[in-house]
């Protein structure tokens, strides 16, 4: 038996020319490289951009970007320019008080505390953002912290582009909750994130994506996570015109729980991936992921979840679900499960399916005086919001709701 | 008052028939009974009322008030004070029951033309009927009927009943899945809302539920038709002898 093998590119070969965002993201680099290498870190953002610069941006032949061919979906770079006078945002969750700051240590991106990797040839994420990257959060979570509200950080994307990229460090038996979000009128923005989560931490990290629907955005997170520890990590995309979210899990320590849950609204014109890689690596380990996507007017979405599971994983039990309720005729939703079972006894599953609303609840939501276009109404937010209700703390649950309402009332 | 004029109904897909010439009128104050036979048709008469599609009917009529509700959607139906209480209340997960009840609420009352129900006003009267319930506001935040027991399903039935305050309240066997506890709880709630202008229409097997709700009149259908009526007398022969003596008599 072999060891997992990693996704590898395929059908790639080098380009003879770019298209007008390849060459943008090249013009970029040369007007920047002096200022973004100034801290040592050329060797690192060298070799990103070389790679793009071989290969260009990954076309529907590459496997991992079949669905979502970035070089002819992101034709150019032509966002407005950069604004600045965009109100501050407020979190999610307010607190009338304050709270105080202990049990964490943050600060600001620097090149030569965080590491400027990518993860393969077909990582175009993780280049572009190796690349540009010049800000982002750096944070450690001291072993046993707690916290009453979520920590948050949000990127707000007025025009122009946006590179950020993340570490996260949570120390043994913490428990925190992120929220990430992304705002603004749009523009192109990257973000990647490297969480560590330490053994039996309990760790809540919550993507919101809610740009104007002008904007493309390309994120990852790239997880791993300890012995008896637990990470759920939550993406709402509720915006963008371009939005490719991955999900990079390894699950590295004995009873260890991972958990995904996905809310993909889908407007018109709008294009949303996520794209999960879960690996378990040690035995007795578990995971959960269920998605579940609305798709209105000409809205294209995708999910493509890959569990792996390396031959020593023993008695892991993993589930996937993906369930999509298509509002129109003219939306799709491609959706492609992956198994790769290295080990002989575990639990693996995972389903897929396209729903219309069930007829025995339409019937007794009516037969209580609830006029059928009211009842469809109902039916449609309970389907995502039950996904919602998993996020043990109220007042979050409340604001996500919150945006699923407001993307309901505008396109459904 | 509910009139059912010679019904005819079959099975929207098939050539089924379930409804063959079905007769009952019901007083505005009334509580009639309708018990019969598994396959009799009794669960078909509930949901042709209250106006679900998989029913198609083919002959006769239904009058509410008056008024033949057949061209009626189910939530025209409601609105118009039609209620039925199912025998099997669907869990509908992501919806919760407080936002339902709201919702129904204000849908009905949008539809009779009156105001909205400011949202301090709805909270008191869902914390005033539930309590009379024994259900927890808890209870009422989970989605609707999910995880909720057979009781709990069925308090919650009557619940809505209460709330919704309708002129004519189909039972349909209210009292399955219920113990003695659970059923006493059910029908003192349904007790306390007979009045003077609301009708009931209690369907059952069994003449343990009317004990508890003591009826006017007393049906039995068989093979979609009513066959025999009475008053309280007949669900206490029907238990003694079953439904054996009064099928041979009416054939």
């Amino acid at each position: 038996m072999m060891a997992v093998p990693e996704r590898t590119a395929q059908n790639v070969e080098p380009l003879k020319q770019y298209t007008k965002a390849e060459q943008a993201f090249f013009d970029r680099w040369e007007a920047q490289k002096v200022d973004l290498t100034a801290n040592g870190s050329a060797d690192a953002r060298e070799a990103a951009i070389g790679g793009l610069k071989l290969y260009g941006l990954p076309t529907r032949r590459v496997e991992s970007w079949h669905y979502t061919d970035l070089r002819a979906k992101l034709l150019d770079l032509d966002f407005p320019e950069a604004s600045n006078d965009a109100p501050p945002v407020q979190p999610l969750v307010q607190v009338k008080d304050g709270v105080s700051a202990v049990g964490f240590n943050a600060s600001k991106f620097s090149p030569d505390r965080v590491e400027l990797s990518f993860q393969g040839s077909d990582d175009a994420v993780g280049q572009i953002n190796a690349a540009f990257a010049d800000d982002g959060l750096n944070c450690t979570i001291d072993a046993g912290a707690s916290f009453d509200i979520p920590l948050e950080f949000a990127t707000i994307v007025n025009g122009g582009q946006k590179h950020r990229r993340h570490t996260i460090v949570v120390e043994e038996g913490a428990n925190v909750t992120f929220v990430e979000r992304q705002v603004g009128a749009g523009g192109m923005g990257t973000s990647v994130t490297y969480l560590e989560v330490g053994p039996k931490a309990d760790v809540t990290y919550v993507v919101v994506q809610q740009t104007s629907v002008a904007s493309t955005h390309l994120a990852q997170i790239n997880a791993t996570i300890a012995a008896d520890a637990k990470l759920t990590i939550f993406v709402l995309n509720a915006g963008g015109s371009l939005v490719r979210q991955e999900v990079r899990v390894r699950v590295e320590g004995e009873n260890a729980d991972f958990q995904l849950r996905g809310v993909n609204l889908i407007g018109d014109g709008q294009h949303v991936d996520v794209t999960m890689d879960l690996k378990h690596l040690v035995p007795n380990t578990t995971s959960e992921e269920i998605i579940r996507n609305i798709v209105a007017g000409k809205g294209h979405g995708v999910f493509q979840g890959r569990i792996a599971v390396d031959r020593i994983a023993q008695k892991t039990d993993a589930k996937m679900a993906c369930n999509t309720l298509l509002l129109t005729d003219e939306g799709d939703f491609s959706t492609k499960p992956e198994l790769e079972i290295f080990a002989d006894d575990v639990a693996c599953g995972h389903g897929a399916t396209f729903t219309d609303l069930e007829p025995s609840h339409m019937f007794y939501l009516m037969s209580r005086g609830i006029p059928e276009r009211e009842a469809q109404a109902l039916l449609v937010k309970g389907f995502v919001d039950e996904i919602v209700e998993d996020l043990d703390d109220e007042r979050l649950h409340e604001a996500l709701v919150g945006i699923i309402d407001g993307w309901l009332d505008k396109n459904a | 008052m509910l009139e059912i004029k010679d019904l005819h109904a079959k099975i929207a897909d098939t050539d089924t028939k379930i409804l063959n010439g079905l007769s009952l009128t019901i007083e505005p104050d009334e509580v009639a009974a309708v018990m019969g036979p598994n396959g009799s048709g009794k669960s078909t008469l509930s949901y042709v009322l209250a106006g679900r599609e998989d029913y198609e009917v083919t002959g006769g009529d239904i009058l509410f008030n008056g008024e033949s509700v057949l061209d009626m959607e189910p939530a025209e139906r409601a609105a118009s004070g039609l209620f039925l209480a199912f025998q099997y209340p669907v869990e509908i997960p992501g919806v919760p029951t407080l936002t339902f009840l709201k919702t129904a609420m204000n849908a009905q009352r949008r539809a009779r033309g009156e105001d909205e129900l400011p949202t301090p006003d709805f909270i008191k009267a869902v914390k005033a009927a539930a309590g009379d319930l024994n259900i927890s506001m808890d209870m009422l935040k989970r989605p609707v009927n999910v995880g909720f027991s057979g009781g709990e399903k069925k308090r919650a039935e009557i619940l809505q009943m209460a709330l919704l305050a309708p002129h004519m309240c189909v039972l349909d066997e209210t009292d399955s899945g219920l113990d003695i506890d659970a059923l006493k709880i059910v029908s003192d709630g349904v007790n306390r809302l007979r009045a003077d202008n609301r009708g009931f229409l209690v369907i059952t097997h069994y003449q343990r539920l009317l004990e508890h709700i003591v009826p006017d009149t007393v049906h039995v259908l068989y093979k979609g038709q009513i066959i025999q009526s009475g008053d309280k007398a007949l669900a206490l022969e029907l238990e003694e002898n079953g439904y054996a003596d009064i099928i041979e008599k009416a054939a």
